[in-house]
């Protein structure tokens, strides 16, 4: 079985093509004259450019961590071009008839035709290419129920109030050290505003993709639900193949505010790297979210990219009632790492938190879950239950597990489950016998394993993921 | 139908199956006895095609169709089908999933026509009510939680909607009460079509008090060492195995 997983493991990158856009790129570096270049680009007010300025001064002072389970190449951070744009983005499009047509063709060929989408799928969708955003659909119908979903960029000029009493709560700027360097130097993302009491009509996502060379990028999406409202979100990730390292450093922050509710879904696909560890996205990235009384966040994610994952979408619960979920499915294969969890931060009473974890390795991958409990002073009758399932493809792979439990609070309650299996020639024997090929049996069985998480998801998305997962897995086993 | 000549098949560099000869005719059942470690297990895992289960010579077809150069789906695909005396657990993926995929896959594999949906689900009913499995268990996990009585009963609803040419029954009664065993036996029997073939494996006769075999083979020291009618089950019960294990040294002697 071993051999053949291991002949069947070098699949190819399915969204590794790269688009013949013309592109106007920052010369690789970063100083400050970059980050007032980056603020001149957009046009933006002079708080934000101090804003960042004063972050750039931060990080210059911070150390890279070093403390995750994942070993990579030391990052040149003069290396990389800190700002790449599609050159027709100048004149930004205002309907999709504008847009470039080899980067919709692009889309296309990701499986995201924009305007299909717009039609028949009724997802609101913002692409962001490399640096900036290309295009939001379905504006002007949310707008009428008064939510606001538009490129960050655009939400600085026009909602200025907003953005500025938000940005940088959740995850401030010297949160950590690849925080710090998205707060100097992001360029685009989304921004997401839902009304008092609206349930926001429809799914928004937001698509990611880095095209040139030797660019970073830093997307940066701040989404506030107000009191009494939902919404769903999902955002979906590709690169191109390249044999060097390029860095994604994304934050995200949600705002949950009394009563609101949010569900973060990401489908995570960048490009992996070969199967001997060359090229891949390096991927840390700092999501959290805070909930205030009675609010609810939910995060579900599917990784299957990057060649090094780093990244820990967590909840702080600040109100009494709120309510955290961290639904992951992290699969590594070839030479890909992933340290990857959540950190639930239980500050208020009777919080609940919910932590559902699958690691899948195969190859001679690295899975690493880490994960924070915390109970604070104040967080009286709060629970929690985490449970953490590893399942093995061959033995060249590692799964690991780093769960970190806090309890200042006598009444709370925490509790760990964990699992790890491998599939075994069993299952495997029993699903070819019936007449399945060893793909679609490791397949089958990885998808079961993942079946919590999975049902967790939109719908649309859960066939998406579910067949994200088998062409990853594609011709794994024997 | 199912022939094999001369085999001999090995684990983990133990000759385990030394020559043995078996044909199997349309709508015949056979049943195979014998001793532990006689080799019943590594024969059918042999004829499925398990990993480390290496077959050094001799042959083995189905309908002319020579096994043992097929991939362990193929042969599925073939029309080769085996209940397993342990079936294993399969988390999340549910009963009906696993066996629409099966079927799926073996009907595209012998270009058939794909079953819909509501045909294949009518199918899957119907299996389920004859092996007397209340229908949530096609949403259940794969063997998930499933007692072992459950478990074998869930084998032969499998069986069932493979509809294959030749299955082969590795120890279906071991663990089973008397009315598992009939449950089991009822739902062999009602594929008994006079074209389906059966390879049942068993240590002991009862089984075969509820599916009456043609032929009954004695296998001892990996090769059959005695054939003959369903008379010859019940002299085994009586007389057990060490007759026979004296005949086979004997037969050894007289070789060399």
């Amino acid at each position: 079985m071993t051999d053949q997983l291991d002949e069947a493991l070098s699949r190819e990158y399915e969204a590794g093509f790269v688009s013949d856009v013309e592109s106007r790129t920052f010369d690789p570096g970063i100083d400050e004259s970059v980050i007032r270049r980056i603020s001149a680009m957009k046009e933006e007010p002079e708080w934000m450019l101090d804003w960042r300025l004063k972050a750039f001064e931060m990080w210059k002072t911070m150390p890279e961590p070093d403390w995750a389970h994942i070993d990579y190449a030391d990052i040149d951070f003069q290396a990389i071009s800190y700002y790449s744009a599609p050159k027709s983005m100048d004149d930004r499009p205002k309907s999709l008839d504008e847009v470039d047509p080899e980067l919709l063709r692009t889309y296309e060929k990701l499986g995201i035709p924009l305007v299909e989408q717009q039609q028949l799928a009724g997802i609101a969708v913002d692409v962001v290419f490399d640096s900036v955003s290309v295009v939001t659909t379905f504006r002007e119908k949310l707008k009428e129920k008064g939510v606001i979903f538009c490129p960050i960029s655009d939400a600085i000029k026009e909602y200025p109030e907003l953005v500025q009493k938000y940005l940088g709560t959740v995850v401030s700027q010297k949160d950590n050290f690849f925080a710090a360097l998205n707060c100097a130097v992001f360029t685009d993302g989304s921004f997401v505003y839902i009304p008092k009491g609206t349930r926001c009509p429809m799914e928004l996502s937001t698509y990611f993709r880095i095209n040139e060379l030797n660019t970073g990028q830093f997307e940066r999406t701040l989404i506030i639900a107000d009191e009494g409202s939902y919404v769903s979100y999902l955002e979906g990730c590709t690169a191109p193949q390249r044999d060097e390292n390029q860095l994604h450093a994304a934050v995200v922050e949600l705002v949950c505010l009394d009563n609101a509710e949010i569900k973060y879904s990401t489908v995570q696909n960048w490009y992996p790297g070969d199967e001997n560890g060359v090229g891949g996205i390096y991927n840390f990235v700092t999501k959290r979210g805070i909930c205030h009384d009675n609010a609810k966040i939910s995060w579900t994610q599917v990784e299957t990219g990057s060649a090094v994952t780093w990244k820990y979408p967590s909840c702080v619960l600040k109100g009494d009632n709120s309510v955290g979920e961290f639904y992951s499915v992290a699969l590594t294969r070839g030479a890909q790492q992933a340290d990857t969890g959540t950190k639930m931060i239980h500050l208020g009473k009777n919080t609940k938190s919910t932590i559902i974890s699958k690691g899948i390795s195969a190859g001679k991958s690295n899975n690493s879950y880490r994960g924070l409990v915390h109970m604070g002073k104040g967080s009286s009758g709060a629970r929690n239950f985490t449970q953490c399932d590893s399942l093995l493809i061959g033995d060249k792979c590692g799964a690991h597990t780093f769960p970190y439990v806090e309890s200042r609070n006598p009444t709370a309650i925490v509790e760990h489950e964990a699992t790890t299996s491998k599939v075994s020639d069993d299952q495997m024997f029993l699903c070819q016998q019936r007449g399945l090929d060893p793909e679609k049996a490791v397949s089958m069985i990885v998808n079961g394993f993942c079946k919590e998480v999975f049902k967790e998801l939109p719908m649309e998305f859960a066939v998406e993921a579910g067949k994200l997962l088998e062409i990853s897995l594609e011709g794994s086993v024997g | 139908m199912l022939k094999i000549n001369d085999l001999h098949a090995r684990v983990a560099q133990n000759d385990i199956i030394k020559g043995l000869n078996l044909e199997i005719n349309a709508g015949e059942v056979h049943a195979i006895m014998g001793p532990n470690g006689a080799g019943k297990s590594t024969l059918s895992y042999s004829l499925a095609g398990r990993d480390n289960y290496e077959v050094t010579s001799g042959t083995a077809t189905l309908d002319g169709k020579d096994l043992l150069d097929l991939e362990v789906e193929e042969r599925a695909a073939a029309g080769l089908f085996l209940a397993f005396q342990y079936p294993v657990e399969i988390a999340g993926v549910s009963n009906m999933e696993f066996m629409k995929a099966a079927v799926d896959a073996q009907r595209a594999a012998r270009d058939q026509e794909a079953l819909s949906s509501s045909e294949f689900l009518k199918r899957a009913k119907a299996a389920c009510k004859q092996v007397n499995l209340p229908l949530n268990f096609l949403k259940r996990g794969v063997n998930e939680g499933f007692s072992g009585g459950e478990k074998k009963r869930n084998e032969i609803m499998q069986m069932i909607l493979l509809e294959p040419k030749i299955s082969i029954l590795d120890e279906s009664d071991s663990g089973l009460d008397i009315d598992a065993l009939k449950i089991v036996a009822e739902g062999i029997n009602s594929q008994r079509d006079g074209e389906r073939s059966f390879l049942v494996i068993t240590h002991y006769q009862r089984l075969l008090d509820y599916i009456k075999p043609d032929f009954v083979h004695v296998l001892a020291e990996g090769k059959i060492v005695k054939s003959g009618g369903p008379e010859l089950a019940l002299e085994l019960e009586s007389q057990g195995y060490a007759w026979l294990e004296s005949y086979d040294r004997t037969a050894q002697d007289g070789e060399q």
